[in-house]
């Protein structure tokens, strides 16, 4: 099992190393670390700061798509997240005795319980929609998709909120121990499901599911309820992620905020190893893709190519890892090695 | 016989969602009801429909293609610039859009049947792909004043009959659907697609040209997204990267509310085009309303997409 799993992840850990790689040889300074104020600064710190929404919403699809399902309606929660948040904690500047303090509108836990519990609860609905009135996923998930957004750009009135509380910017811009909270974030949920997959019979049973739903319910287990779970979880990561990016961006955009996000979760999960036929899936190998596609983002940025060429250069990877995924494209492939050597000897 | 009514159900639940909208609508304000306001809806959609007739037979035969706005988008932004920076005549560059996004849709086809990809993750990638190529040529927007593009544009056909006036691009929408509908119910081509979707292992079976016919849905989108693109560069007289984003969304909500499951197999072409006019019509009730916010839209859409799929659970239920 461990040999195997190695396997599954050197493609995706080839896919980084390389890209890595080429932005040592691009960009001489890509490595170097700094020491500032306490903590790493750095583009690789940079990276990985950036990277840990994606990763923590990748994390969730992944185990959608472990049971045969998509959710694209990620991008519209976390929207919905980062506007409840942003509403609720507000804050403006209070002068108390002389001294000046950033005052929320509601507490800040509260706020963050609230944000993550509205997420949650659109999981729930995605999750109802798929596992009790049988759905397919991809519809299911369109109609929050395209409601979702809605809602954001109502509870924001279609601007851009603005928050004014310092302790809240910590989610997403503070460090720990010298490095990105954010990161630690990632880690901690990816820590979590790693051993609830490993240690519990819980990742077996979400593979099953996604290999034969219905042998999986003849096999005894609680099909439905483990598919509402997982879309809980998504919706729920989705939340986490709203909340990271609208703390490091001091606000929320109903209107852009996780803007195209579950296709770029999508992109992730399958460029780490995981197959939208469901089934086997890798968590680590999720949070590799999420590295990948931020690495691409940031090495074509640095390169200074206009970013726009971002999506090209996306297509052009997602189209060579689909490929390479087909089992009939690698046949081809042997085929025209093998040729020449066939027919020399008849 | 009676195997022939259910068939009807969801396109007859569709026409009369319509109906009650517009019977709504006109009851509730002055004005509303009157020939013009029903063709503005045409109009104001003929993309849209155009598109909806490629992604129903996407949809019907299983599949589904994600990347007709951004097809669209790459049609207005080549078109803007051939016409605009390389003074191309429109005759010389509408051919050559149009052939563009067939070939887009045909390569698509392929690499879905060919090497047994799923159409979600290809149609994706040609979504980042046609998208970005707009970007390559041109990260801004690009305005048309070719003559004849602002002529086709601003001209108007009047309706005999009831004094309203219709667009081009309307007309072209209409024809579209027309060969749409005779595509799908009178050709071996369109049977095929409904086989497909049924059960792909049962068309193989009988014999029918699976591999081929998959390929040309794709292709026909394809071609679909490039004249709606031609339709759309009309419409708004630009070329721009973000024409068109979340289009695919709104053909695909409009092939679903118009009848058409997205298991395949079931559905009409006709269907689409009350799909598309119920979307049109909400968003001209919400600007009729005035006080309600822009964003209601989607929340409504939303909201009809949500019952017209329980609806077609229970009807598959019942027909099990």
């Amino acid at each position: 099992m461990n040999s195997l799993s190695r396997h599954r992840l050197f493609w995706p850990f080839l896919t980084l190393a390389l890209l890595l790689a080429a932005n040592a040889i691009f960009n001489p300074g890509f490595w170097q670390l700094q020491w500032r104020d306490g903590h790493l600064y750095g583009n690789v710190i940079d990276i990985l700061n950036r990277a840990a929404p994606l990763a923590l919403v990748a994390l969730g699809m992944t185990l959608v798509i472990a049971t045969r399902g998509i959710d694209i309606s990620v991008g519209a929660v976390v929207a919905i997240a980062a506007a409840v948040a942003a509403l609720m904690i507000g804050g403006e500047l209070v002068v108390k005795n002389g001294v000046q303090t950033q005052v929320s509108r509601f507490p800040m836990g509260l706020a963050i319980v609230a944000a993550l519990a509205v997420a949650a609860l659109c999981g729930l609905w995605n999750g109802l929609l798929v596992a009790k009135v049988g759905m397919q996923p991809i519809i299911a998930t369109l109609i929050l998709m395209v409601a979702g957004r809605g809602v954001a750009q109502l509870l924001t009135g279609g601007q851009i909120i603005t928050v004014y509380y310092a302790p809240f910017f910590f989610l997403g811009n503070g460090f720990l121990l010298g490095l990105p909270f954010a990161v630690f974030i990632a880690a901690a949920v990816w820590g979590v499901l790693h051993l609830l997959m490993t240690r519990t019979a819980l990742g077996l049973f979400i593979q099953s599911i996604g290999i034969n739903p219905a042998a999986a319910r003849v096999a005894g287990l609680h099909e439905r309820l483990i598919t509402v779970c997982v879309y809980v979880f998504c919706g729920f990561a989705a939340g986490v992620a709203g909340l990271v990016i609208s703390s490091n961006v001091k606000s929320a955009d109903g209107n852009n905020a996780g803007m195209l996000m579950e296709l770029d979760a999508i992109l992730a999960v399958t460029l780490g190893g995981t197959a939208l036929t469901g089934g086997r899936f890798s968590l680590a190998g999720s949070v590799l893709g999420a590295l990948i596609i931020q690495t691409l983002t940031s090495t074509i940025y640095s390169i200074g190519v206009p970013p726009e060429i971002n999506m090209v250069v996306k297509a052009a990877v997602v189209f060579v890892v689909m490929l390479l995924q087909s089992a009939e494209f690698r046949a081809a492939l042997r085929g025209l090695v093998v040729r020449p050597a066939a027919g020399g000897a008849p | 016989m009676r195997r022939i009514d259910p068939r009807f159900v969801p396109l007859l639940g569709t026409i009369a969602v319509f109906a009650l909208t517009a019977g709504y609508g006109s009851a509730a304000y002055a004005g509303f009801f009157s020939a013009q306001v029903f063709l503005n809806l045409l109009i104001d959609n003929a993309f849209l429909c155009i598109v909806g007739v490629g992604m129903t037979f996407v949809i019907l035969s299983g599949g589904i293609d994600l990347s007709v706005g951004s097809v669209i988008a790459l049609t207005t932004m080549v078109s803007a610039a051939l016409v605009e920076q390389r003074h191309w005549s429109a005759a010389e560059a509408i051919p050559l859009v149009l052939a563009i996004g067939t070939a887009f849709g045909a390569l698509m086809g392929w690499l879905i049947q060919r090497f047994r990809l799923q159409p979600f993750i290809v149609t994706l990638a040609g979504m980042f792909l046609a998208r970005g190529l707009c970007y390559l040529i041109s990260i801004d927007s690009i305005s048309i004043t070719d003559p004849t593009y602002t002529a086709i544009s601003q001209a108007r056909i009047d309706v005999p009959g009831t004094g309203a006036s219709i667009t081009i691009g309307a007309i072209i929408a209409l024809v579209t659907l027309a060969i749409g509908i005779w595509l799908a119910h009178a050709t071996e081509f369109g049977r095929t697609v409904y086989a497909i979707g049924g059960s792909e292992a049962s068309a193989v079976l009988m014999g029918l040209p699976v591999p081929s016919t998959t390929v040309l849905v794709y292709t026909f989108s394809g071609f679909c997204s490039a004249l709606a693109g031609v339709v759309f560069t009309f419409y708004m007289l630009s070329g721009y990267g973000l024409h068109a984003v979340g289009m695919e969304l709104d053909a695909i909500a409009a092939v679903v509310i118009g009848g058409t499951l997205l298991s395949g197999g079931v559905g009409f072409v006709a269907g689409t085009l009350f799909g598309v006019l119920i979307l049109g019509i909400i968003q001209t009730l919400i600007a009729f309303d005035g006080s309600l916010s822009s964003w209601w839209t989607r929340i409504v859409i939303g909201a009809l997409l949500f019952v017209f799929c329980l609806l077609q659970r229970a009807f598959e239920a019942r027909r099990r």
